[in-house]
């Protein structure tokens, strides 16, 4: 693997509350190159603010420090509003949770796939409506000229998804981060999502950051897994070494889920006091 | 005894017909899941049996008395209903006490000290959550308060719509377990619905599958465990939940 695309050190991410300043994320280290890695956690865990942070999206009066974060040899840290604006989407864009909340309901989804587009290239309006096309196409919508010119309220939820990932793979970003991209979707579309992202990310040569509660999701579509808990990397393994995980955390998480096959009375219970004293 | 006894229910919104031809039978202290995508219709058989969806067609019978359309407080004291979001099923502005006292001022029970604090012990509540809101409370404690909620006046039967969808996989845990320990305590029926095959593994022994508004197919949980589903989309639907190959 060549020089990792972005590289994380000691990431913190405080906010102030009135007993004092709690830190969400608490100096987690990481790196990805072009391999898809996923994060998982529970919720609060601190997996979206690391996410979040990356881009600089943590919103004041949360606060974001880090000894290195580093993208394709940039300091992210010392990068302007304005010079985010120009990695947000282009180089590094993101995928949210709820396409319901996340498009904007009146602007046709041809239009904002070709704002995505259009923000950070100037291009001739024919290329536009062609590469728009050829999009809508890669996230396999079957009929993309009658898709373009719909809102967001006409397509459903597994539609909407892979609009989003059409606006955000449309200007050829190096990283993709993907927070929860199916949470919100029916179980039969969210292996059609993830099979998009999945093949495009591949094809592309992008990094992929998963992040997602579900460890089996993750598992499969992953190269490299990171467990989260309370702001903490608890694990970092390669993703089909995950069943042989040695933190109780991860393997509490991992037998807390009930099977198929079940046939146990009892699910297991993490036991919050065994591994939470630190 | 036959709990719930459902035949041919066609339930509509306005001019919109949402279920056609529902028919299943659950048998007292059975626990049954209707499981499907969003828009299959599922929930709305929920809805019509609590009362919630006035408009339908057909026979719902709970334990052999008739169902009438509407919403009776005599009815509530043998079938109450778990939401799915425990974020929004309790009134934000009423405390957890005053959230369980008031099914019982609604079914005149008495008594209401003892039985607050037996039903918060039940479902693994310390008395000292008692005088909280809902924002001082996690999600898994929210739906705990939800189920003592339902529990309190002592139905017989639960209908639980998506009751840890909205919960972390360890917090699913612990309702789940808690939900599998109050039947067998109380001997309850459960009509639940779910999209997660796992959770019907565990928890129910019979299932139906639905789809546009039509039940595809219905079988034993033994059937689901072992991968004998018969039904194309029935099929279709085990293979997606299948955990993929770690």
């Amino acid at each position: 693997m060549s020089a990792p695309l972005l590289a994380v050190e000691n990431l913190k991410v405080t906010f102030p509350s009135p007993s004092g300043p709690v830190d969400v994320v608490k100096g987690i280290s990481f790196s990805l190159g072009r391999e898809r890695l996923g994060i998982v956690g529970e919720s609060g865990s601190g997996k979206s603010m690391t996410g979040r942070s990356i881009l600089g999206l943590v919103r004041a009066p949360g606060k974001v420090s880090a000894t290195r974060l580093e993208f394709d040899g940039m300091d992210l840290l010392k990068q302007g509003e304005k010079a985010m604006r120009k990695i947000r989407g282009a180089r590094i864009s993101m995928v949210m949770q709820d396409p319901k909340f996340s498009l904007n309901p009146v602007m046709t989804v041809g239009e904002q796939i070709a704002e995505a587009l259009v923000a950070h290239k100037r291009l001739p309006r024919r290329e536009i409506a062609a590469r728009v096309r050829a999009m809508l196409e890669a996230v396999r919508i079957n009929d993309p000229d009658r898709v373009a010119g719909l809102y967001p309220h006409e397509i459903s939820g597994g539609m909407g998804q892979r609009v989003m990932i059409a606006m955000m793979l449309i200007p050829e970003p190096d990283i993709l981060i993907a927070d929860e991209p199916t949470s919100a979707l029916d179980v039969s579309v969210q292996a059609q999502v993830l099979d998009i992202i999945d093949d495009l990310v591949r094809n592309k040569g992008m990094g992929l950051i998963l992040i997602s509660h579900d460890l089996n999701l993750v598992a499969h579509y992953c190269d490299r897994v990171l467990v989260m808990n309370s702001g903490r990397l608890v694990e970092d393994c390669a993703a089909s070494e995950l069943k042989n995980a040695q933190h109780p955390y991860t393997r509490g998480l991992l037998a807390a889920q009930p099977r198929l096959d079940e046939t146990r009375d009892e699910l297991p219970v993490i036991d919050r006091t065994t591994w939470s004293a630190t | 005894m036959t709990a719930i006894h459902i035949d041919n229910l066609d339930v509509s919104y306005g001019e919109t017909q949402i279920t056609h031809g529902v028919t299943i039978d659950v048998e007292e202290g059975g626990s049954f899941a209707l499981v499907g995508e969003s828009g299959s219709g599922k929930s709305t058989v929920l809805k019509a049996i609590a009362g919630l969806a006035p408009e339908w067609r057909g026979t719902i019978e709970i334990f052999g008395k008739p169902r009438s359309h509407g919403i009776e407080a005599e009815f509530a004291r043998t079938c109450q209903m778990v939401f799915q979001d425990p974020y929004g099923s309790l009134h934000p502005r009423k405390t957890v006490d005053a959230t369980l006292m008031e099914p019982l001022n609604i079914q005149g029970l008495s008594d209401h000290n003892e039985r607050i604090a037996a039903i918060l012990k039940d479902v693994g509540l310390d008395n000292r959550f008692r005088f909280r809101y809902p924002h001082q409370l996690s999600g898994g404690q929210r739906q705990r308060v939800a189920i003592a909620r339902a529990l309190i006046v002592e139905p017989k039967l639960l209908l639980l719509d998506e009751p840890t969808s909205a919960l972390d996989v360890s917090v699913q845990a612990e309702i789940l377990n808690l939900l599998k320990r109050l039947r067998r305590e109380r001997g309850l029926t459960y009509l639940m619905v779910t999209h997660n095959l796992p959770i019907v593994s565990f928890l129910c022994d019979r299932l139906a599958v639905m789809r546009g508004g039509r039940i595809v197919e219905t079988a034993d949980a033994e059937k689901l465990k072992k991968g004998h589903l018969q039904n194309e989309y029935s099929r279709e639907l085990l293979r997606l939940s299948a955990p993929p190959a770690v």
